[in-house]
């Protein structure tokens, strides 16, 4: 930056760049005085020479006057021997949508994805869905049965688990809910409540065809899979042998840790680029069997109201999505000007082939770059420059997935599956920009 | 298959395992006993298989309902309190045909009487689930009687009728949408076909001009103060909705014994300021203000159980807590619990 020649149009003060509550409520109720105001302040600096945002001419205090931290003595090793993030991160959390869930132990919490980088979800910071709450449970009491159509029903410790071929794999885990308050109309402000119930780690675990295997399962009869939790709500889900046999996984390792406890700890089942609930918790029992299960999950919960009335039961699939996280709903952007608009995007059918983006509501796109890895059933991180005007902007992104599927506008799903489902919305999100700066949730066709 | 002959096959094959099945990973795992499959073994298919041998009837079954199912679902299962609602809107037409018209029509909230398919999927579900905070304690004959009692209510079974695994297929037959359902779609299998065909336009793309839909002024703060959840650095700041709607989702520092509520469960079922599946704490503490045997008596209440002073619905024992924490808990509640 030149010195001297601070940004015109600048929202906030720079560098420290808190708004006050009363400079913020100013710009967020879009009184264009305010902006007026605010150039009207840069000017007066320039006028006296000084550096952007300081009284002195000199420069920064940032710079000028060494803070604490650079004359003293900072903390320990292992001051804190499990660390924590630090306190100026604190409102990024997993939070709930309030009124969404009367009950707490059968709710679920959002992934904070406005302010999160790359793919993977940080352990704390994971999506959570309980329908009966959840356990830190014993692993050394803990069992793996496999029976049904095998030759040899089996129980395995985490002993034997953690002794078998070990597997890493990284691959998105999204709720078959995600995004679906947003079905009929706008309702929620922000990424982390239309998008949250997505997360993605590395897994470490087991091959579930490897335990199959080891147990002799029947290869003519065994058409599916039936995985069963050991909490209370001992939720079961159907999975199909092709699945099962291709990249299911028994998992007990997310991010180089053990699973979390509100993830399943000791053993999950990791059915990628299957919706959320088929990824057992707390996994006790894998059954194999000639017929369906016709789980509450599967044939009552987790279905798609058609138009007809028709359900459609055992949905599992999450088809090709993607959205903008930065700039995103319930932000204001800090001046006009250059920005890294960044996003994610994933396919339970494979890998993302392409990332467009459009900044005037749909009618011109650019394609983004992906940034690596790109992975099957995996969040893929896509970046594109953008230099605002100052002018209203519609933001939005539209994947592609390497069988050629292009994520769809609300309005064509709308078409084949009316407004009343609530399950597998994978429309395309946009996000308005006012003259204000402030990004807001909408819908556009 | 009888369970006790399929679990004698099952143990015979484990006997007669051939030696290849077991080599390739040596020492991992070991056969699982009958005993032990008939233990987990719980889920009951569509065809039944699965299934228990009992009955149990509608009267038995109102009785359960009365005592562990009316606090989140209602006395007649139609509550929208805690959970959706189990019955209505679905017709003895609709038993008929199997198809709900109310699904089709749109204008009832759907049910579970109007969304089951099966069966046997409610029994399913009742025994390895239900009741919310004690699952897997209900006998056989209970699970029976409370199908028979949901399935009555929802005008499906007489008043007199007791449920078997002799007459559940025929029951079966009477569900009101047991025709409503389809695996026939693309999100089934990995290949299945989507629904929808977008095209990756990238020039002057048709689009609607309007905006179809936008966050409703009320909405932007219904999340709590958009500013603390968020950080304050970066290409953008979050804005401040303080002054929007209830209060911010993030939870002030709770003392240690709300963090102990939590911890033992009680927050599943109670809220400090409103009746949740049991009564509100503000108001236990209103209902007991000056009564100095309270903390004994209530702490006893909490580990052993106990009901009428609410209404009908219990509160189940809770044995694992101990005495001293049981009467810091209640002392709390009665202080408001701040």
């Amino acid at each position: 930056m030149h010195r001297g020649h601070p940004k015109p149009g600048r929202i906030l003060p720079a560098p420290e760049g808190f708004l006050t509550d009363r400079q913020g409520n100013a710009a967020e109720r879009g009184r264009r005085g305010f902006l007026k105001r605010a150039l009207a302040a840069a000017g007066g600096v320039v006028a006296s020479g000084a550096a952007p945002g300081q009284g002195t001419p000199r420069g920064e205090s940032a710079i000028l006057e060494l803070p604490e931290h650079t004359k003293g003595l900072g903390q320990p090793v292992a001051a804190r021997v499990y660390g924590v993030p630090s306190k100026y991160e604190q409102g990024l959390q997993r939070r709930e949508s309030p009124g969404l869930t009367r009950v707490s132990a059968a709710s679920v919490s959002f992934a904070p994805l406005q302010g999160m980088f790359g793919i993977i979800t940080p352990n704390g910071l994971h999506f959570e869905r309980h329908h009966q709450g959840w356990w830190d449970i014993d692993p050394s009491q803990h069992r793996l049965m496999v029976m049904g159509l095998v030759k040899a029903p089996k129980v395995y410790t985490m002993d034997d688990l953690m002794r078998l071929p070990a597997v890493s794999r990284m691959h998105f885990i999204e709720c078959g809910a995600n995004t679906g308050m947003e079905w009929g109309n706008v309702a929620v402000p922000t990424v982390q409540y239309s998008h949250g119930m997505l997360s993605c780690c590395e897994y470490t675990g087991v091959r579930l065809a490897t335990l199959l295997d080891d147990c002799g399962f029947d290869r003519k009869n065994g058409k599916f899979v039936l995985a069963e939790g050991a909490d209370g709500s001992s939720m079961t889900r159907t999975i199909s042998m092709d699945r099962a046999l291709d990249d299911v996984m028994v998992a007990y390792a997310m991010n180089g840790e053990m699973l979390r406890p509100e993830n399943g700890y000791p053993l999950r089942l990791v059915a990628p680029g299957i919706q959320g609930v088929s990824w057992v918790k707390y996994l006790r029992r894998i059954e194999v069997g000639d017929q369906v299960w016709g789980a509450k999950d599967e044939t009552m919960h987790y279905i798609d109201l058609m138009p007809d009335g028709r359900h459609r039961q055992y949905s599992s699939i999450q088809e090709c999505k993607s959205v903008i996280t930065s700039p995103s709903g319930g932000q204001t952007l800090l001046d006009k000007g250059f920005y890294n608009v960044t996003g994610l995007a994933w396919s339970g059918r494979g890998r993302i082939r392409r990332v467009d983006v459009s900044f005037d509501g749909g009618r011109n796109w650019r394609t983004a770059r992906l940034e690596g890895p790109v992975l099957s059933k995996c969040l893929t991180r896509f970046n594109i420059d953008w230099v605002w005007d100052g002018g209203p902007a519609i933001l939005q992104s539209r994947a592609i997935d390497d069988t050629g599927y292009v994520q769809p506008k609300i309005n064509q799903l709308r078409a084949v599956r009316g407004t009343r489902s609530i399950y597998h919305n994978n429309a395309i999100q946009s996000w308005r920009v006012a003259e204000t700066g402030e990004v807001s949730n909408v819908q556009v066709f | 298959m009888s369970r006790s002959s399929r679990a004698i096959g099952v143990l015979l094959l484990a006997l007669a395992l051939p030696a290849a099945a077991q080599q390739k990973y040596a020492g991992i795992g070991r056969p699982a006993t009958p005993d032990e499959i008939a233990a987990w073994d719980i889920d009951v298919r569509p065809d039944f298989k699965g299934l228990p041998r009992g009955s149990g009837g509608v009267a038995k079954g109102e009785q359960v309902w009365e005592a562990k199912c009316t606090s989140c679902h209602g006395t007649f299962g139609e509550s929208n309190e805690v959970f959706a609602p189990l019955v209505g809107g679905a017709t003895k037409a609709d038993i008929a045909t199997g198809r709900v018209t109310s699904l089709v029509t749109g204008d009832q909230a759907r049910t579970t009487l109007m969304k089951v398919s099966t069966v046997s999927t409610l029994w399913d579900f009742i025994n390895r689930a239900m009741p919310w905070n004690a699952p897997k304690s209900l006998t056989v004959e209970e699970v029976y009687a409370v199908v028979a009692y949901l399935l009555n209510l929802g005008e499906i079974v007489p008043g007199d009728f007791v449920l078997s695994d002799r007459n559940i297929a025929e029951v079966q037959q009477r569900l009101p949408n047991r025709n409503g359902m389809t695996r026939d779609h693309g999100l089934w299998d990995v290949k299945g076909k989507p629904d929808v065909r977008n095209v990756a336009c990238m020039r002057d793309c048709p689009v609607d001009a309007k905006v179809a839909s936008a966050l409703p002024d009320h909405a932007r703060g219904s999340h709590g103060n958009l500013r603390e959840q968020y950080r304050p650095i970066g290409p953008a700041r979050a804005v401040d909705t303080s002054d929007g709607g209830p209060a911010a989702a993030a939870a002030p520092a709770a003392s240690p014994l709300a963090e102990l509520a939590k911890a033992k469960g009680c927050m599943a079922c109670h809220a400090v300021d409103k009746k949740l599946v049991g009564p509100g704490y503000q108001e236990v503490a209103a209902k007991y203000k000056g009564d100095g045997t309270a903390v004994a008596k209530l702490a006893a209440k909490v580990r052993e159980g106990g009901s009428g002073a609410w209404g009908p619905v219990p509160m189940p024992p809770h044995p694992a807590l101990a005495e001293a924490d049981a009467k810091g808990l209640v002392q709390w509640i009665l202080e408001g619990a701040k």
